[in-house]
């Protein structure tokens, strides 16, 4: 007994220093963040490097009659002005986008959104540089502009894309008119018609996911270094997919690939906005090439914002139709998808829509259908997944603002609905009507859980009596109960269906033991904040029990790195967090047969413990990892090739599918529109939990974000096309005094398909956040016959609803 | 947000500076703390040929009382005011209207003066100086002269100051004790300007309101002294159909532009809403 206990002790002090999958480590990079000494594109000084600065388009569209550089040309400083005619020679004055269209690098006759790069001036220092692009004289002949993109398709619509104009076959099938982009369909159309046309109860909603901007605090930059004797090309900038980047370097500059050496030092956030590639990454290359010195380009904020990717513009007419009783038998969703000027949607290339089809939801939909039409308007392109999976965040939205419009038509509960309509947790491997198979979930326990937590019959019965004491005149406020319970579909992706560009959605690490047993291990993903070089070392821990601590993790560079698709769509965790597993494994097998043969018995004699092999039967009798790796450079059997590591490419064989339950109580003062959340309860299931402390970070920082999208942040255009509110002046960034205390809390339902079971976490609260917070919102006006309330939920457009409901009379 | 070049220039006396200000004539402008004006000048929609910084001007800088009257210099910055025990105890609204303006760090280095001076109908402070009755006290070449806050205001950016000129100091008559005051300011976020914001200061004698002063912040090209609204409180009791007609009286006198804060028509209704809850806070404060 006496030696069981200690034998126990033994092994929980040898988990406990390992720091592997589970525990609270500490971020490893915070050492360097919190003192100031991250290392950022912005922070890479070269000899000779000089910078690099756009004349932009002031017009959302107009002709380009004649561009003048001479006088930008003769001011001292000033080392060369790129504009279309200098690219076009190279073929490099459009480049192709991630999703099958081309966009303008240096707009060449047309300019088709305000703030498009019209020239490239390069000189000696940043400041000439911004002084001489007032000196490039552009005379342009203002068009009109589209910015409703439900007249993009209109007969008299002016067609906005000439390049493209007589192309009507597109990447992605017909187009219907020159304006139009794909038709993107999936579903039982027919089926799903007859249903509605027999259903007892429907509803139909326009909903809303208006145009925002993820906004990472680092804005997009790059410096690229041509050196003219070797013919390389290095270019370091902030990229979520380094590797991407370079094969899509290679293709359009016809440098070789191995000549290309892409680095992406630490980043600043990305939240999907450093995914695609933009004109000024190109610039700076072809700056470079020409000029034989090193070129940086430095985005400012207002050129983020108004320039690269934005989020959403999604405009989903949605339909549910049910019984009487509460069972949803049909969905319908038709979507017209604003994406600008150009399709530079980061989708996986066979997805223009994205994975919006996940827009069933967590419920138990027989029969659906889903047809998108995108089209272009005069806006900046991008389409981007914000701290989301591709278009997930849209389709949550547009399911759980419907769940709850049913709930109201019926007169139900909307928990009530919720519960009776999930897939039931003895339905996984569940397969939806519009052809996901999600991999596991327990849908019932979370929610049941959540509202116990939340206390919601309690909130249900106080809302009744503030609604009666607002009738009554007795108070001024009224409260809303959102809920949202959220499927995401994440970890892109299975080479049957993802790919970008032609290149699979696979991922990779590569793990190296040294002799003395600490650990180098590199991966295709790219951190941009999300703490991979503290959690990947936990699963390398856990699995070959070598402390974290002595486990280096390195990502961003394309010559060390294996290749990988890169960080997004919350896919580093189950797909490059498999492919660490597996590549440990791989260690670990080659280990035991080290063990087995220093201490000269059959493999199977040994078992795993913690960090060591012991020999079944004789506890005393083990290696620790440290003493194989030593033995496996030094001393290792014959016939074995020396060495301790492993790589491993890890093709998903299916998406992961967290999900999670979602509770906020807000209180609205009518009078001024002020929406205050008074508590959010967010109860998440992503799988295996690797580290809680980071999970509950990435909780906090994606719900944040999710208020700050519902409640006030957006890309607003005037009716002239151009953008309002770019800068931090305006667009609503949350700061740690406005956002909301937030409650956190788990289930844990392992995916069946992934080494460890994890199925990613980053994006969830995204998801879930903003459809909650918009259903609050929706919820406290209920009761006073609002009718759906479209986001974002600024104090303004709140104060307009009671001003429509009569309620400030 | 890149500034065109400019040559800088730091005077150490009131003297200095204002010959420096006739000299580079309106190819200069004063740098106070630098919170609007360096922002305008990364925009370039500031390109001044000369920067004057005030900050090595020791006597630009301090708070005194002199004969009921409270004397702020220009260059104190608005955490020196939240800090200040004379503000606490004489002029309570300046410092519930400095903890509004921006955050934390800005407030150590923002100037009351650059706030008053600048011109822009979104500074927080003029408003309130309208509100408290406060004469400017301008200094150029010709010597010092007192400008009423009332009438310092001309458009967005335009004020009385000439080129030349600089803001000294603000001269403030102590409100009666007991006075109640409260400075309400709706925003979307720390650091926003207001979408509308209201400075009250009433007197009360027993029920009855015997002094009423109001400013509204952000809801017109300039702040506004909501002169007949206050004269609509005077003398009342405060009773709903009185405050009705002076929030009436206040909103006429707006001209907010729409922005991303909301349209005019909100703002308008913010600057009444304002009003109607600072003075129901400066109510409960007053004593007399």
């Amino acid at each position: 007994m006496n030696d069981q206990v200690k034998v126990d002790e033994d092994r929980a002090e040898r988990v406990e220093k390992l720091q592997g999958m589970g525990c609270k480590r500490k971020r490893v990079e915070d050492v360097r963040f919190t003192q100031g000494k991250g290392n950022y594109v912005d922070d890479l000084k070269l000899p000779g490097m000089v910078f690099g600065d756009f004349v932009r388009s002031p017009h959302a569209h107009a002709r380009i009659k004649s561009i003048d550089t001479s006088r930008a040309q003769a001011l001292p400083g000033v080392v060369a002005v790129l504009t279309a005619a200098d690219l076009k020679p190279l073929d490099l004055h459009y480049m192709p986008t991630l999703a099958g269209d081309v966009q303008a690098v240096l707009a060449e006759e047309k300019v088709l959104f305000q703030n498009q790069e019209v020239a490239f001036v390069i000189a000696e220092d940043r400041y000439i540089a911004s002084d001489a692009t007032e000196l490039v004289d552009v005379e342009y002949e203002a068009l009109p502009a589209i910015v409703d993109p439900f007249k993009s398709m209109d007969d008299d619509a002016p067609i906005l894309r000439e390049d493209i104009k007589d192309k009507m076959e597109g990447a992605h099938g017909p187009r219907k008119h020159p304006n139009h982009i794909f038709e993107w369909e999936i579903g039982d159309k027919e089926e799903t018609d007859k249903i509605f046309a027999e259903a007892d109860v429907t509803i139909k909603e326009m909903l809303v996911d208006h145009r925002t901007h993820p906004s990472p605090l680092e804005t997009c930059q790059s410096v690229a270094s041509f050196d003219k004797i070797t013919g390389d090309l290095t270019l370091w900038g902030t990229f979520q997919a380094p590797h991407v980047i370079r094969t899509v370097v290679s293709l359009i500059s016809k440098i070789p690939e191995h000549k290309i050496h892409v680095i992406a030092p630490d980043i600043g956030g990305g939240f999907g906005n450093k995914v695609g590639a933009y004109a000024g990454y190109v610039c700076s290359v072809v700056g470079s090439i020409v000029l034989g010195t090193p070129v940086k380009w430095v985005e400012d904020r207002m050129e983020n914002l108004s320039t690269t990717s934005f989020a959403r513009d999604y405009h989903m007419s949605t339909e549910l139709a049910a019984t009487n009783e509460g069972k949803i038998t049909a969905m319908r969703v038709h979507v017209i998808a604003d994406h600008g000027a150009f399709d530079a949607c980061a989708d996986p290339s066979k997805w223009p829509a994205g994975f919006m089809n996940i827009c069933t939801g967590s419920y138990d939909i027989p029969t659906a259908h889903l047809s998108v039409d995108g089209v272009y308007t005069n806006k900046a392109s991008g389409g981007v997944a914000y701290r989301c999976s591709f278009r997930v965040t849209e389709a949550v939205f547009a399911i759980e603002r419907a769940v709850e419009l049913l709930a109201q038509k019926l007169d139900m509960d909307a928990a009530e609905l919720r519960l009776k309509n999930f897939v039931k947790a003895e339905q996984f491997p569940y397969k939806s009507a519009l052809g996901w198979e999600y991999d596991s979930g327990d849908y019932h326990t979370a929610m049941n859980k959540a509202m116990e937590a939340i206390g919601y019959d309690d909130l249900r019965k106080e809302q009744a009596k503030k609604r009666e004491a607002f009738k009554k005149g007795k108070t001024r406020e009224i409260m809303g109960i959102g809920i949202s319970f959220f499927t995401e579909i994440v970890g892109a992706g299975p080479s049957k269906n993802c790919d970008i560009l032609g290149v699979a959605m696979f991922d990779s690490a590569e793990i190296r033991i040294h002799p003395t047993g600490s650990v180098i291990a590199r991966m295709g993903t790219k951190s941009q904040g999300q703490g991979h070089e503290t959690t990947y070392a936990q699963i390398i821990a856990t699995e070959i029990g070598i402390p974290a601590d002595d486990i280096t993790i390195e990502e961003g560079n394309t010559d060390t790195a294996p290749y990988g698709l890169g960080t997004y769509g919350s896919r580093s965790t189950p797909v490059a967090g498999a492919a660490t597993a597996v590549a440990a494994r791989k260690i670990r097998a080659k280990a035991q047969m080290i063990a087995a043969h220093t201490m000269e018995v059959h493999e199977g004699d040994l078992e795993w413990d913690v960090d060591r092999f012991r020999v079944k039967g004789l506890p005393e009798k083990a290696m620790t990892m440290q003493e194989i790796a030593w033995t496996a450079y030094n001393s290792p059997p014959p016939n074995m090739e020396p060495g301790l590591e492993a790589v491993n490419y890890y093709e998903p064989p299916n998406m992961t599918y967290p999900f999670g339950s979602y509770y906020c109580v807000m209180d609205i003062d009518v009078d001024t529109g002020v929406a205050k959340t008074r508590r959010f309860y967010a109860l998440d299931d992503c799988g295996t939990r690797i580290n809680p402390m980071i999970i509950e970070g990435q909780v906090h920082g994606g719900l944040t974000e999710a208020f700050a999208c519902a409640m006030g942040q957006e890309i607003r255009y005037d009716e002239m096309g151009n953008v309002m509110g770019a800068s931090f002046m305006d667009f609503f960034l949350p700061t740690a005094v406005e956002t909301p205390h937030w409650e956190t809390d788990f289930t844990v339902t392992p995916s069946p398909h992934h080494p460890i079971g994890a199925k990613g976490v980053g994006e969830s609260p995204h998801v879930g956040g903003v459809p909650c917070f918009s259903n609050a919102v929706n919820d406290a006006y209920s009761f006073l016959g609002a009718g759906h309330i479209q986001m974002p939920h600024d104090a303004w457009r709140l104060w307009q609803v009671g001003e429509r409901l009569g309620l400030h009379n | 947000m890149i500034p065109g070049s400019f040559d800088y220039h730091r005077p150490v006396s009131v003297d200095e500076a204002v010959g420096l200000m006739g000299k580079l004539g309106d190819d200069a402008l004063l740098l106070a703390g630098g919170h609007s004006l360096i922002p305008m000048m990364k925009l370039r929609m500031a390109s001044p040929e000369h920067l004057v910084d005030l900050s090595a001007i020791d006597s630009l800088k301090g708070i005194e009382e002199i004969d009921d009257t409270i004397i702020l210099r220009a260059m104190t910055t608005q955490h020196e005011l939240i800090a200040s025990d004379l503000i606490t105890d004489k002029l309570p609204i300046i410092q519930e209207t400095s903890l509004v303006i921006a955050d934390p760090q800005i407030r150590y280095k923002g100037t009351f003066g650059g706030n008053v001076a600048n011109g822009d109908p979104g500074n927080d402070m003029p408003a309130v100086m309208q509100c408290l009755d406060a004469k400017l006290e301008l200094t150029g070449p010709d010597g010092k002269r007192q400008v009423a806050a009332r009438d310092f205001y001309q458009g967005a950016y335009d004020t009385l100051r000439e080129d030349e000129e600089i803001l000294t100091s603000v001269h403030i008559p102590v409100p009666s004790s007991g006075h109640g005051y409260a400075y309400e300011k709706l925003k979307r976020k720390v650091g926003d300007y207001a979408t509308a914001a209201a400075a009250v200061v009433i007197t009360m004698s027993g029920d009855k309101c015997t002094s009423a002063s109001i400013g509204l912040t952000n809801v017109g090209d300039t702040p506004l002294w909501a002169k007949e609204a206050g004269e609509i409180l005077n003398g009342s009791s405060l009773d709903n159909a009185t405050i009705d007609k002076a929030v009436s009286a206040a909103e006429a006198i707006t001209d907010p532009a729409s922005d991303m804060r909301g349209p005019a028509e909100y703002r308008t209704k913010m600057a009444g809403m304002m009003m109607r809850r600072a003075l129901e806070r400066a109510q409960s404060r007053a004593k007399g």
